[in-house]
């Protein structure tokens, strides 16, 4: 039985002068293929860091993270994230921050012209078809998140990393961006893994929440399987007793059982 | 409905010719409101100085004098008699392509040093700070030196010019690169962008703005250095023309060299500019 993503025993520790600060310890953790799962814990428990390892953008001082039994070693499109702040680059526009991947990754696969389709085709799937001329500046926050998801999407990864991606949206924009992420996780099934502060979030988008304790040496508490079906209804979930139960369960653990010790 | 349309039609033309009068009316009035005070501002100074200088005594030539002293030089920049005797055009242009050719040396390495030490840790801990203390040396110090290693006027300008410059415009670049935010590189490397894609599509936009800071600083140093070594080097430049007046006395001729001297240094930074401008273009609307 292999796992599609695995990580294994990932240990992470930070060495700053001679002070030696261990942020993750035997973090563990198997992933299927088409798998939502969220991770969730307080603020600087570590969860950016192990997103971070499975990205390929950090080293994990031991374990290791292995996609399809290869082990991950360095950053690639096979894993594209989208960061917190969306970070397009400003002085493209949305259309080419998203061409800019697809040309580096179907470069030689794919013509020209193929190129151009694929990039308006990922585009019109969150909903940013109207505005690919324009400058990362011109457009919303929602709208620049939107386009990171394109970008990142367009990359055809393996699997989808995302920090936190409507942390710094308001309620309204971030459940549009909670619905068209729904809705192209129905079309295209991709391998998510998303941070999150936001326990509905969670709760209404994943397959399963990886629940972490507290720093530092933090580690997986809790997984908890959300055995909801697909496609969910907002409005509707909000008195489904399984939704109910999920809820309070990432409650419990987050301000029972792990609570934050500064945060009182 | 056809009715509708042909009113439609008749009323278009007049409408817009309509908003063509305001439009016209709103530029001109914004022209006026930018030019006129400084030339007000420039009347007053120069009736000041004219009723300061107008005395039978006065050390300095009053701008009437000036003018006057001087209108064979204003009326004709192009003359051309041979050795050092030409006309201010030829002066202005001889100190220009000095200053052209020292400054694109510069901006070449200054570009180049500057990506150096923004990019590598090691060499910005081995470099900076040889470069912060040499770049405190004044531009003129350098000169007995240039002059002793290339034994001859011309490309000791050019390296006046060069050594002047380049320091601004290596530090800028190197700040423009160390700010670069890692997010954009995080971006690069989950793309896998290689060497090359990654100077061009993230580094060279991310640090133009900051390279044409450097590049500004640079073009006005080498117009200030460039004029202060003709003075000592000689030969056809407007630095030259102006320690040439002085010893001949020719107080006027001065005055005129240095209005020259200052508008063509202002024209220099806008030039830079206008080009920073037309590079970064839409992009860099922040
Ligand atoms: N480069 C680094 N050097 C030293 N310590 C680091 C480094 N990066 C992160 N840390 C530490 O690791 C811990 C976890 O950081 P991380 O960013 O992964 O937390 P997080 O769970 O993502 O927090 P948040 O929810 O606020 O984003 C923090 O205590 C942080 O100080
Ligand atoms: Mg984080």
């Amino acid at each position: 039985m292999h796992a599609y993503l695995s990580l294994e025993n990932v240990g992470m520790e930070f060495i700053r002068g001679n002070t030696k600060s261990v942020v993750l310890k035997d973090v563990g953790l198997k992933i299927d293929r088409g798998e939502f799962i969220s991770i969730i814990g307080h603020s600087g428990c570590g969860k950016s860091t192990v997103l971070n390892i499975v990205a390929g953008l950090l080293r994990c001082t031991t374990g290791g993270v292995l996609l399809e039994n290869r082990e991950v070693d360095s950053p690639g499109p096979d894993r594209a994230v989208v960061f917190q702040n969306h970070s397009l680059l400003p002085w493209l526009t949305v259309y080419d921050n998203v061409r800019l991947g697809v040309d580096k990754v179907f470069g030689k696969t794919k013509s020209k012209a193929e190129r151009h389709e694929w990039t308006l085709r990922n585009l019109s799937l969150v909903h940013m078809d109207h505005a690919i001329a324009k400058y990362p500046e011109e457009i919303s926050g929602g709208m620049k998140q939107r386009v990171g998801i394109a970008r990142a999407l367009a990359m055809e990864p393996k699997v989808l990393l995302m920090d936190e991606p409507f942390g710094a949206l308001d309620a309204l924009t971030r459940a549009h961006l909670q619905d068209s992420l729904m809705e192209i996780q129905t079309t295209l099934g991709n391998t998510v893994i998303m941070i999150t502060h936001d326990v509905d979030e969670a709760v209404l988008l994943s397959d399963r929440i990886v629940m972490m304790t507290n720093g530092p040496a933090a580690t997986i508490g809790q997984v908890l399987d959300v055995p909801l079906k697909r496609p969910r209804r907002r409005l509707e979930l909000a008195e489904d007793p399984t939704y109910v139960h999920c809820r309070g369960e990432v409650l419990r653990f987050l301000y029972e059982r792990h609570r934050h010790v500064e945060a009182a | 409905m056809t009715a509708l349309t042909e009113t439609h039609r008749t009323a278009a033309p007049s409408a817009r010719f309509a908003n063509l009068v305001p439009a016209t009316v709103a530029w001109a009035r914004n022209a006026v409101a930018n030019t006129l005070p400084p030339l007000v501002a420039l009347a007053i100074l120069v009736g000041i100085w004219q009723l300061l200088c107008m005395g039978a005594g006065a050390s300095l030539p009053a701008p009437s004098k000036v003018v006057t002293d001087t209108w064979e030089l204003i009326s004709n920049p192009f003359f051309d008699h041979g050795g050092t005797d030409k006309g201010l055009f030829w002066h202005l242009f001889a100190s220009l392509k000095r200053v052209a050719v020292g400054f694109s040396l510069a901006a070449v390495a200054g570009v180049l040093l500057g990506v150096l030490i923004g990019q590598s840790s090691l060499a910005y801990r081995g470099l900076d700070p040889i470069f912060q203390v040499l770049r405190t040396v004044p531009p003129l110090a350098w000169l007995p030196i240039s002059l002793a290693a290339f034994r001859n006027a011309d490309p000791s300008a050019i390296f006046v010019i060069f050594i002047t410059a380049v320091w601004p415009i290596i530090l800028n670049t190197a700040v423009g690169i160390r700010q670069i935010p890692q997010d954009y590189r995080n971006v690069a490397r989950v793309m896998r962008l290689s060497g090359p894609e990654y100077f061009f599509k993230i580094m060279l936009p991310a640090t133009v703005p900051y390279m044409f800071t450097g590049l500004k600083i640079g073009i006005g140093l080498s117009w200030l250095a460039i004029v202060a070594a003709e003075m000592l080097i000689g030969g056809v430049g407007i630095g030259f023309f102006i320690w040439d007046a002085w010893n001949s006395s020719l107080m006027s001729e001065i005055i005129l060299a240095l209005v020259y001297v200052g508008v063509v240094g202002f024209m220099l930074d806008r030039l830079i500019g206008f080009i920073a401008g037309r590079i970064s273009g839409p992009k860099a609307r922040s």
